[in-house]
């Protein structure tokens, strides 16, 4: 009822819809100040060519740097400059971190048995524990959470052994994850412990 | 005031009586959002409450961010909202040379609002004059959406810390303080 309700209203315009970068997630108009202009530029204009066409075009440019003195200017070039040099070293980075960090999947015995599976290092790829734990928990039915290593950081513990089911998962749900970055380990109590 | 990323705290649910008192509330203090408000905040549905560090609560829909408020201070929307119904709230404009300091944090400074790009509340200006930004003159403590020459969309949401008035006046010093921006902490937060 409410949707038919919203629908039938006459003043149309309201709420508006904005388009926000999926690049720097601000408001298109705005990328130019975000720092990661070239890529926000290609993703518009695959994205809304239209309004790329109307934000990006020589006119528009020339329009804004009438807008300021020419010492402002000169500062502002300056600084956009190092905010971009600066998203580019933090994008380098983060892609360095990713493809040399590992997901190690290991199996720990419990008790003679019975197995639990330890998964570390998936913070690094950008992926949320707590989520990610409860989605392992959903997939194999069994009992999964976050924990703390002694070593610090945190560890996802699913309860038994699903450690090649848990690479597989892995390696297709999150194609952001290079599958030679994954490993799974064993790691046996040491007996007469 | 989010200058840093923000960690989303305990999300719980917002009791209907608390929920009806936050609608009271919204207009109250946007009376121009009233037509809309069943459309912001639905009679029926659930809100949230989202804790954020430094005593700031946000209340959300689903995973829309609507308002958020440090302790008991007035509510302010977040930017999403305002983009969404931008004509409902008191605004201010800054020029072209104070974009790129508000989106990386500054306080927002009186000459940004008072040079040739900037505009604000004017009696003197007619009311169909594109430069028209409300007659009356806003207090310090009035929120303000400010937006920037040559955009559509605003780009920061704040208190006055000087009245209207003031800034026209002294033309110097800190218009707002501690807002929040296009890019910060609350703007990047995701709620899922």
């Amino acid at each position: 009822m409410a949707e038919a309700e919203s629908a039938s209203r006459p003043s149309g315009s309201f709420p508006k819809q904005v388009l926000y970068c999926g690049v720097c997630s601000l408001p298109s108009e705005y990328c130019e100040f975000g720092g990661t202009t070239k890529k926000c530029e290609e993703w518009l204009l695959q994205a809304d060519p239209e309004l790329h066409g109307r934000l990006y075009s020589q006119d528009a440019i020339e329009a804004n740097m009438a807008a300021l003195s020419v010492d402002a200017q000169k500062r502002a070039e300056k600084d956009a400059q190092k905010k971009a040099a600066k998203a580019e070293a933090a994008a380098a980075r983060e892609q360095e971190k990713k493809a040399t960090s590992k997901v190690v999947i290991k199996r720990v015995e419990r008790n003679k048995r019975k197995f639990v599976t330890e998964v570390t290092g998936l913070e690094a790829h950008g992926l949320d524990l707590k989520k990610v734990a409860k989605d392992f928990g959903k997939k194999f039915a069994t009992g999964s959470s976050v924990t703390k290593m002694p070593g610090g950081g945190e560890a996802i513990t699913v309860q038994g052994d699903v450690s090649d089911d848990i690479y597989d998962y892995l390696v297709e749900i999150y194609p952001g994850i290079p599958e030679d970055n994954v490993e799974c380990v064993e790691d046996k109590k040491k007996k007469g412990g | 005031m989010f200058k840093k990323d923000v960690t989303p705290g305990a999300k719980t649910k917002v009791k209907s009586s608390a929920q009806r008192g936050i609608r009271a509330k919204v207009t109250e203090t946007y009376p121009l959002l009233e037509p809309y408000i069943d459309d912001i905040l639905p009679k029926k549905e659930q809100l949230d409450l989202v804790k954020l560090p430094d005593r700031v609560s946000l209340y959300a829909l689903g995973t829309t961010p609507l308002f958020f408020q440090h302790m008991d201070d007035a509510l302010l929307p977040h930017l999403a909202l305002v983009h969404k119904y931008p004509a409902c709230f008191a605004r201010v404009r800054i020029d072209r040379g104070a974009i790129r300091f508000v989106l990386s944090g500054a306080a927002l400074m009186a000459p940004g609002l008072t040079s040739a790009g900037g505009r604000l509340p004017d009696p003197s200006v007619a009311d169909e004059d594109e430069y028209a930004y409300g007659k009356e003159d806003l207090p310090a403590g009035a929120v303000v959406v400010v937006e920037a020459e040559g955009k559509e969309n605003a780009c920061m949401v704040g208190v006055l810390k000087m009245g209207t008035k003031d800034i026209k006046e002294k033309k110097k010093g800190a218009a707002l303080e501690a807002g929040h921006y296009l890019g910060d902490g609350l703007w990047r937060l995701s709620l899922d």
